[in-house]
């Protein structure tokens, strides 16, 4: 709790939510209108685990269809616009966080539940929002926001079910967050 | 026309660096929203703080309505951008796996990289496990293919599903936008505790905004013919020039390639295409053809479309629209139909085809019962023939603009 106080003296407050989301509909558009691609997050992390176990077992690589796909032979599975995309989400990130005094090692949580309850949850939220990412082809930024703004069916679905699993699952674990 | 080529214009190092840029204004973004504070997402889900859902629907309207009208305008190419394919229930299954996900981590994949950024630990971990979750479905989704490929219903967008068109869609998701946003403060209002100021510019922005999607309306989509206009002046050349018609021999030598993806499309009525048609030609309707453009679009690269008239006036039109839809290697049977029957039904292999003859798109040649393609002329004998047949080959296989996916 201590962590949360000082960030709130010393950093700036978050902009309002409308603005950032015209902000970030603008960058959307701009992503399209330049690359005919929208945003994404998960198939840059994708293309990561790809690396890394293309480095360790080729041969493993070769044999998936599914991996075969992104790093099969010679291929690089970091020579990919969404690999630079993930690196300047990071950038953009760190330098926006720097300008408001936002960046600081801390671990935020709700107030009932320790830090390493909150670490050992996040991973294991990660985990599922990984798998259910690559299992839905995108996640959040690359199906829901991408998708959605091109009036893609699936990807309105998407949305609904992500929302939906979401609320699902609220009640169960408040403790978590409140 | 937008989007453009990016690896042609700025090289694979140059393009890489837009991307670069976009990432970082879309990281920048998702920072000053809010989203590398996990407590911040989450409350979402408790009706505290709707942060998530006013950036997400603002974001997305906005994007969409710009899109909608920069297409209406022909400023932006629509059948270029990446809409990403329906696969409908992986999508739902996905998704209800990512809710959960969700809310038991308090990010998702983007904002995760977000809070990692500002040095959040909870942010390291869940990072951690998007990569953990990532390289468990790598290593399970071969024994579950057949369901993860299921349910595929191509580029489906929701004017195509309601059969409307794009404006009153987007004037709908705005309305419905609007009226979220509505509904999210007055849920703010009865569980949150946190009071932020609104804006002065908030009902103004939300007039503008709707303005601007009403305006989709009226500006419309441009049709086949109205893109084919706008891109005449440097395609009508090819047409004059004939350097897309291509003689019957070069047809027959394409049907016999193996190296080629060879697509034939026949523009004729049904009747003719009844009584004669060539082996694999698929009759099309005009109607048709602007949604085949979609699947053409996603054809291999080596694949080269013929299209064929009874002569070559609705094959011409075909090609006009089919082009204007960004389709590569696209190229017209010279002479038509009438043409290939006279050198493959009639034996007449040296035999010319005025471009300027008067013709008025009738079938020629008679048969004696509506054969379809079981006549020897639907599918000749390439190796004994092609000795006999002289023509200039006009077929250059032209690279296209590949759309990429959302995700990568």
């Amino acid at each position: 709790m201590t962590d949360k106080k000082t960030i709130v003296s010393s950093a700036k407050p978050y902009m309002n939510p409308y603005l950032a989301g015209i902000l970030l509909g603008i960058v959307l558009f701009a992503a399209f209108y330049l690359t005919g691609n929208g945003l994404g997050a998960s198939g840059g992390l994708n293309r990561i685990v790809v690396y890394f176990q293309d480095l360790l077992v080729p041969e493993h690589i070769d044999r998936t269809p599914y991996l075969l796909d992104l790093a099969g032979g010679d291929k690089n599975p970091l020579d990919n616009w969404i690999t630079f995309m993930v690196i300047g989400t990071l950038l953009g990130g760190f330098l926006s966080g720097m300008l408001h005094k936002r960046v600081k090692p801390m671990t935020a949580k709700g107030p009932n539940i320790s830090v390493r309850s909150r670490w050992l949850l996040a991973f294991i939220g990660g985990a599922l929002m990984g798998y259910g990412a690559r299992f839905a082809r995108g996640c959040t930024s690359g199906q829901a926001l991408s998708g959605g703004a091109v009036l893609s069916a699936g990807s309105w679905a998407f949305m609904f079910a992500v929302f939906a699993g979401g609320y699902a699952l609220a009640w169960f674990v408040r403790k978590l967050w409140n | 026309m937008a989007p453009f080529p990016l690896e042609i214009f700025f090289g694979k190092f140059g393009a890489y660096l837009v991307y670069l840029f976009i990432g970082m204004a879309f990281g920048a973004v998702l920072e000053m929203a809010g989203f590398a504070h996990s407590p911040k997402l989450a409350a979402q889900f408790y009706f505290k703080d709707m942060t998530v859902l006013k950036v997400m629907f603002t974001a997305i309207v906005v994007a969409m309505t710009l899109i909608v009208l920069a297409s209406g305008l022909q400023l932006l190419d629509f059948s270029r951008l990446w809409v990403n394919p329906t696969y409908l229930w992986p999508g739902i299954i996905g998704g209800l796996i990512m809710g959960l996900g969700f809310i038991i981590g308090g990010f998702c994949p983007g904002t995760s990289l977000v809070a990692l950024a500002t040095l959040r630990i909870d942010g390291l971990f869940f990072s951690l496990g998007v990569l953990t979750g990532i390289f468990f479905f790598g290593e399970t989704v071969d024994s579950f293919a057949r369901y993860w490929n299921s349910s595929y219903l191509g580029r489906l967008t929701i004017p195509d599903w309601l059969g409307l068109g794009a404006g009153p869609v987007v004037v709908i998701i705005v309305l419905m936008a609007l009226f979220m946003f509505w509904g999210g403060e007055q849920l703010e209002k009865k569980f949150g505790n946190l009071n932020p100021p609104a804006p002065k510019w908030k009902l103004p922005a939300a007039a503008v905004l709707l303005l601007a999607a009403i305006l989709t309306v009226f500006i419309g989509q441009p049709s086949a013919m109205d893109k084919w206009n706008k891109i005449a002046p440097q395609k009508e050349a090819a047409l004059l020039e004939r350097e897309i018609q291509i003689h019957p021999g070069e047809l027959l030598s394409l049907m016999n390639d193996e190296t080629k993806n060879l697509v034939m499309l026949d523009m004729r009525p049904e009747t003719d295409y009844n009584i004669f048609h060539l082996r694999d030609a698929k009759r099309i309707t005009n109607e048709e053809l602007s949604n085949l453009a979609i699947d053409l679009l996603n054809e291999p690269a080596n694949t080269v479309i013929v299209l064929m008239s009874n002569d070559e006036e609705p094959a011409t039109t075909a090609w006009k629209i089919l082009t204007a839809s960004s389709v590569p290697n696209i190229y017209i049977l010279e002479g038509g139909i009438n043409y290939w029957l006279d050198i493959f039904k009639n034996n007449e292999f040296t035999k010319s085809w005025d471009p300027q003859a008067s013709r008025n798109e009738v079938l020629t040649h008679s048969f004696p019962a509506a054969l379809g393609y079981r006549h020897i002329a639907a599918d000749p004998d390439y190796d004994n023939l092609k000795d006999k047949l002289q023509y200039t080959p006009k077929v250059k296989l032209v690279t296209k603009v590949r759309r990429q996916g959302g995700c990568g």
